[in-house]
Parts: structure tokens; C-alpha cells; sequence
């Protein structure tokens, strides 16, 4: 058996088909976990927080069994997990590999820095162009605003 | 036009801003028509601004439309908590076109987002506010005959006037050189000078207005307000720096002209109102023919 020394093995265990996303950071886990919408279907998930990563300090990783993303709904975890990527599994094969870029729009995900903008006073999707990747940095499609990377917070 | 509704200046393509302006100039030879006769314009107004409200309001007088509106939002059902999604829901059944004045920045493009009719930015807080910007480019057009190349001094509080941003975006299409004049803590902010330099215009930053007023072909003042400063004593050190008088004129281009988006306290020395340079009384007056325009080109009637 492949692998039988790695101790992640031995915490979450492997998935038949499927996606697995590693390189979460592990302070953004539930709110990957949220903007993926992992908290409402019935699929099987296991995930593992905490563990030690070589690269990010303390990281997590996601299975779910029977799901794969399309490049536009992953994306949208760029804001939160930058360098998260995607193993593809089918048949306990990992059959392709993807990484997350952040996308040129992003609605309903992050929240306008502005206190004075409409987003924070009604029930308004927030929309926002992506004016640069890194850092990232958000303009408002409301108010006109830049919300800055480490201004970022998500809804 | 692409869009039915005007929120930003950003929305004209500068064909769209040069029709507006052709149709203003045709106001002015007619502002009295009847084009508007039957429709109906809703002012809302969620704070007030008498000098825009009563100018929209003329421009659709003139042209036999009806008004009906607020001027205040403790004077609506805004006070018993209706949100601004209701508003205008609940307007769109009773107006052709709705003006819109309102604190909370973005109000004004969700508001057009919501509307079945189309909707004019009024000013939404510290945002925008697209038609002084046009009637501020009809009546530079007016006086210098193009808007081509123009030296642009813009004095005062450059920091946080919405005005001049906005002026500064738009000039920025026909290679305008630009100079800033303003006490330290009220300078262009960098993401405008940053946006001006991607274009490749030149502009010059200073705090003495003496040393750049005879090249410009438009000195656009603002006002400096004491609530601006962190330090009371900053703002009693610069207050008068940024003030014109009537003797600071005396070398500068004949074909120069003042503008001010008014309300003016004390920037602008009375004694500047008499000289043939100052305009912003009749950039006023041009705010009623650029609306007009505005207002038949969303509508369709132009």
C-alpha cells in the first residue's frame, strides 16, 4: 500500500471519486466550507483542520465524494485560500490536478469595507471587480470603494 | 445610450457626452417646450440639496413636465423604516423618470438596478454626482469654445471633493493638463494622480495658487472646510491661502473663467463677482439646460 507512512492517510481517509481540496489554510476552513455550500448537500465529506503543513504552517484539507467543480464556482475560494489545489479522483486515482485563481468579479462572497455603502444597509448582493489579484484588491460595484486584502472580509 | 439610467460619469462613452452637450446647447437657444407635457419626474431627495433640486425642478418645468417628490427623508416613510427597495418600487408606479439625492454610497445604482424607469444619480453621499460633472463640461465647453487640451486649475479641498474627481476623470478624455492647488492634508488623492499618469497627462501639485493661476483656462475653486482638518490650528494657517480676490486676476488669460460648484462661502471674494472671469452663476444657470438634455435623452424624446 502506497503511502502507508503518511500520517494524513491515517486521518481522512480516501475517496472513491470525487475532489479533494488541500492547502486550505486552516483559520479559512469553514469559510471554504461555506462558500463551496459543503454545509447544505448530502454528499459524504470528511475534512481534516489543524494538520501540519511544509509550506502554509497549520493547513486543512477537504474530501468530498462525488463532486466536481467547475472552474468558476472553485474560484471563488481564491479570496480565502489563495493557494489551495485540487486533486480530481476517480476510481481512487488522482486523475487531474488544478489550482484556484481568483476570478475577475466577485459576488456575494466578500463584504464592502465602506461603511457607508448600500451593501451594509440593505439586503444587496455585493458584486465587485477584481482590480488587482495580488493583493488582492476589490472595487464596489455599489459605492465605487476599494476594499483592500487585508481590509477583506467574507459574508 | 447603453444604459437607460445615469449613476456614474463613467456610464457615458464620451460620444454619449458629447450628444448631452450638442442637446444642451439646443436648450439653451429653446428651454422653454413642451416635450415633457404629461409625464411625470419623482425628486426624491433622502437629504436635502436645494440648489440641485430646484434645478432639476426648473428643467422640468420648463419643458411642461409635472414634479412630485420629497425634499427631505423625515418628510417620507423613510422615517417609519420603508427601505429604499420599497421607494422606488413604490415610485415607479407613479413616475416616468426618478431623480435621486441620497447619503448612503451605491444607493443610486441599486436604486437603477430596481427601477422599471430610469433613474438620475443626484449625488449618493461621497460618490458620484454625474450631472454637475456635465453641466461643469457644458460650461467649459460654453466659454472655451472645446474641451480640447485645456489648462484646468482646481483649487481648495481636493481630497475629498466629489466634484473634482469626477470633473478630473471626465476632462481626462480630451487631454486636459491639470494643477493642484491645496494645503497639504487636502491634496489629490494618489489613485487619481495615479490614473492620470496610466493616461500619460501631465499635471502639477502645489499649495501656491499664485504660482500657476495665469496658465489656466479654467479655475475650478471648491471650498476648504474647517471639518476637514485633524488639527483646528492647520486649518486657521491655510484657510485664507486658498481664497481668490478680485487683484489676483489682473495677469491671467483673457479667456480664463471661475467655476465653483456653489454653494460658496467665502472662497471666492464678492468683489471677484463683477469681473467678466467669474462664471459660476451662469454655470448654475447651465445646469437646467444640461439637465434638460439629460433628462429627454433617458426618456427617449432626444
Amino acid at each position: 500500500m502506497k503511502n502507508a507512512n503518511d500520517p494524513k492517510q491515517l486521518l481522512v481517509s480516501a475517496i472513491e471519486s470525487g475532489t479533494v481540496i488541500d492547502h486550505i489554510p486552516a483559520k479559512t476552513l469553514f469559510k471554504v466550507i461555506k462558500i463551496l455550500g459543503l454545509d447544505r448537500i448530502s454528499n459524504q465529506i470528511t475534512f481534516g483542520t489543524n494538520l501540519d503543513s511544509k509550506t502554509d504552517g497549520k493547513k486543512a484539507i477537504i474530501k468530498i465524494a462525488g463532486v466536481f467543480f467547475e472552474d468558476d464556482d472553485i474560484n471563488r475560494i481564491a479570496l480565502v485560500a489563495p493557494n489551495a489545489k485540487l486533486n480530481i479522483i476517480r476510481d481512487y486515482e488522482v486523475v487531474e490536478k488544478r489550482v484556484v485563481s481568483v476570478p475577475d468579479t466577485i459576488t456575494a462572497i466578500a463584504k464592502c469595507m465602506n461603511p457607508k455603502c448600500i451593501t451594509n444597509f440593505e439586503k444587496v448582493t455585493t458584486r465587485f471587480r477584481v482590480v488587482s489579484k495580488k493583493p488582492v484588491a476589490l472595487k464596489c460595484h455599489y459605492c465605487e470603494k476599494i476594499t483592500y486584502q487585508e481590509r477583506l472580509e467574507i459574508i | 445610450m447603453k444604459t437607460r439610467s445615469l449613476v456614474s460619469i463613467d456610464d457615458l462613452t464620451t460620444a454619449e457626452i458629447t450628444k448631452i452637450l450638442d442637446l444642451a446647447a439646443e436648450f439653451e437657444k429653446e428651454p422653454i417646450q413642451d416635450i415633457l407635457r404629461g409625464r411625470v419626474v419623482a425628486t426624491l431627495f433622502f437629504e436635502p440639496s436645494t440648489r440641485t433640486r430646484l434645478s432639476f425642478e426648473s428643467a422640468v418645468n420648463k419643458l411642461g413636465g409635472k414634479v412630485i417628490g420629497f425634499t427631505d427623508s423625515s418628510s417620507s416613510s423613510v422615517t417609519k423604516g420603508e427601505t429604499l427597495n420599497d421607494t422606488i418600487r413604490t415610485v415607479n408606479n407613479y413616475a416616468d423618470l426618478i431623480v435621486m439625492r441620497h447619503p448612503i454610497e451605491g444607493s443610486a445604482r441599486y436604486a437603477s438596478e430596481i427601477s422599471t424607469v430610469p433613474v438620475i444619480n443626484a449625488g449618493d453621499g461621497a460618490n458620484q454626482h454625474p450631472t454637475q460633472t456635465l453641466l461643469d463640461l457644458y460650461s467649459i465647453l460654453k466659454t472655451q469654445g472645446t474641451l480640447d487640451k485645456l489648462n484646468i486649475c482646481m483649487v481648495g479641498d481636493l481630497k475629498y471633493g466629489r466634484t473634482v474627481h469626477s470633473l478630473l476623470m471626465a476632462m481626462s478624455r480630451w487631454k486636459t493638463s491639470f494643477n493642484f492647488v491645496a494645503p497639504e492634508e487636502l491634496m489629490m488623492p494618489d489613485e487619481y494622480k495615479l490614473y492620470l499618469r496610466n493616461l500619460g497627462l501631465n499635471y502639477f501639485e502645489t499649495s501656491n495658487l499664485a504660482e500657476v493661476i495665469n496658465m489656466a483656462d479654467i479655475i475650478y475653486m471648491t471650498r476648504v472646510q474647517r471639518e476637514r482638518f485633524s488639527d483646528p490650528m492647520e486649518y486657521e494657517k491655510v484657510k485664507n491661502a486658498y481664497v481668490l480676490h478680485e487683484n489676483m486676476l489682473g495677469e491671467t488669460k483673457p479667456g480664463m473663467k471661475i467655476l465653483h460648484p456653489l454653494p460658496r462661502v467665502n472662497e471666492i471674494n464678492t468683489d471677484v463677482d463683477a469681473n467678466a472671469k467669474a462664471y459660476y452663476f451662469e454655470q448654475a444657470l447651465n445646469g437646467v439646460f444640461t439637465r434638460q438634455a439629460i433628462i429627454t435623452t433617458l426618456l427617449g424624446l432626444k
